[in-house]
């Protein structure tokens, strides 16, 4: 089998996989919007960043009433893994990454049409579980001996920021664990199993039940830029462009900033 | 009498039926090609110097450290729970026997939490063994063998049972009538009877230990040289450098699949 043979076949299958996808949330596909009368109906399919979840579930909601005739389907996953399945081939419309290095992928790729745009910002909270038993109310505190902390790791977006934070206020720290995603890392906050952890502002604000979110202000010289772009193959030529200007729009930044998102 | 057995033997293999090759084949291909698929993706140039990372060398011997000593945990608590469902009549033996297998259909993630809600330093018995030891399990290497253990622990237990099932009785019944009680017994009947199945127990139960993934990282949770096992270096490598999980899972495959082959050669005899 030749290179290009095996890179076809995995693309073949990744399509595939991707086309299952946007069809259980569709129910019966209408055809894709039309390509020439600029009309915006049809399936988009958008995969967004996991931590895009809650707000761009009810952005897509708000989008189909906006345009009558549409259908928004997300694939929600880490940003590596669905610039991993965009660049082999998976039919997606628009892409919303947590991270400017994952878009770079996409970008580097040739996969993009046009340039990301920067629609949401996220900043770090120091999570601590209910009642603070730590005590903690600055990045300082977490290095006091008995107090555990649980950190992401660097090669994830939420490690990358943490590191920045913790080297802009000299704070240098040991955690117990570097955990491979930020809810990882909040559920041993939830359990209690930790004192602190560093998480995005919008995952405290969605777990409020079981843990508190202390500002800290080193944070600002972490912040994580979320770009947007519409997808080259978009199989939508019309749906594509308009979900990327919808979630630009006052409407849905209302929405973004509701969940914790900074405002640009 | 055994020359006519042997002269019909080959006769009666005769040749494999397609019925049976067929799946067969097709399903040695479904177990190997995602195998081939990493050995054409390794990158090969760059290989030594990823192998000689120092990183990967840490979790890989951290790796093969905590799965020995959970397979070793393992068969001290899951062979006498093996022989207890196998050779006494007690009630409730069913539901204890449905209990054994919950790690199996457990999402291991799942059983990370569960362990956390006991052992965990807010938990049932965490909660105690911190106030009155000074001890914790979450984010140590004793973590790790305990989360590796749950959920490997069922395989040796299933593999040993089945094999009590299957071994004579009369052998143990006539050390009993000699004079030896249930522990004599134990050890220097039934123990030699079954020790392929054990070994087979055991082999399976390593195995399982060296991939855990998810109870390994919600219990004992991710830190280099303490908690970090290839599993969890091969997930974090994916999300930078798709190469270097390659790497580290060809690694993790070689070393597991060489172990497995000498200690078969070595333990279970016959083809």
């Amino acid at each position: 089998m030749s290179a290009r043979a095996r890179r076809t076949a995995l693309a073949a299958l990744v399509a595939l996989a991707g086309l299952a996808v946007a069809g259980c949330g569709g129910g019966d596909d209408p055809a894709p919007g039309g390509s020439g009368d600029g009309r915006v109906n049809g399936t988009v399919t958008v995969f967004a960043a996991a931590s895009l979840t809650e707000s761009f579930t009810r952005i897509g909601r708000d989008f189909e009433a906006a345009y009558p005739g549409s259908t928004v389907t997300f694939n929600f996953a880490g940003s590596s893994a669905l610039a991993n399945q965009i660049n082999q081939g998976a039919p997606a419309d628009v892409f919303a990454s947590a991270a400017a290095r994952n878009m770079t992928t996409v970008t580097e790729a040739g996969d993009a049409d046009g340039t990301p745009a920067t629609f949401a910002r996220n900043q770090l909270v120091i999570a601590v579980p209910r009642g603070n038993p730590a005590g903690v109310t600055g990045l300082a505190d977490l290095t006091r001996p008995g107090v555990k902390v649980a950190l992401c790791a660097d090669q994830v977006p939420c490690g990358t920021a943490a590191r920045s934070a913790l080297d802009a206020a000299g704070v240098a720290l040991t955690p117990v664990t570097l955990e491979q995603d930020v809810k990882g890392a909040l559920a041993k906050v939830k359990l209690g199993e930790v004192d602190a952890s560093l998480v995005y502002r919008t995952d405290a604000r969605a777990a409020t039940a079981d843990v508190t979110g202390v500002e800290f202000p080193e944070s600002a010289r972490a912040v994580n830029d979320y770009p947007i772009v519409a997808l080259k193959d978009a199989p939508n030529r019309a749906g594509a462009p308009a979900f990327v200007a919808y979630v630009r729009s006052a409407p849905a930044q209302a929405v973004l900033a509701e969940a914790g998102f900074q405002g640009l | 009498m055994s020359r006519v057995l042997d002269a019909a033997a080959p006769r009666r293999r005769g040749r494999v039926p397609a019925a049976l090759l067929i799946p067969a084949g097709m399903g040695l291909l479904f177990l190997v090609l995602p195998l081939a698929g990493l050995v054409v993706r390794a990158p090969w140039t760059t290989l030594p110097q990823r192998l000689t990372e120092p990183g990967a060398l840490t979790a890989l011997r951290l790796s093969v450290q905590t799965a020995t000593l959970a397979t070793v945990l393992c068969l001290l608590l899951g062979v006498p729970l093996a022989w207890l469902l196998a050779r006494v009549e007690f009630p409730g033996r069913r539901l204890v026997r449905a209990l054994v297998t919950v790690p199996l259909v457990l999402p291991p993630v799942v059983g990370g939490v569960a362990l956390l809600l006991v052992f965990g330093r807010r938990g049932l018995i965490g909660g105690w063994l911190d106030a009155t030891f000074g001890v914790t399990l979450p984010f140590t290497t004793a973590g790790v063998v305990l989360a590796e253990s749950f959920v490997a622990m069922p395989f040796l237990v299933i593999a040993v049972e089945g094999a009590l099932r299957a071994a004579d009785h009369r052998y143990e019944e006539a050390a009993a009538t000699l004079g030896a009680g249930r522990w004599t017994t134990f050890t220097h009947v039934t123990l030699p009877l079954v020790a392929p199945g054990l070994a087979a127990g055991a082999v399976l139960c390593w195995a399982r230990a060296l991939g855990e993934f998810g109870a390994t990282i919600t219990f004992a949770g991710n830190y280099p040289g303490r908690t970090q096992t290839m599993p969890l270096a091969v997930y974090l490598a994916l999300e930078t450098d798709l190469e270097s999980a390659i790497v580290l899972s060809l690694v993790l495959l070689t070393v597991s699949v060489g172990i497995l082959a000498a200690l078969r050669d070595r333990w279970i005899t016959g083809p």
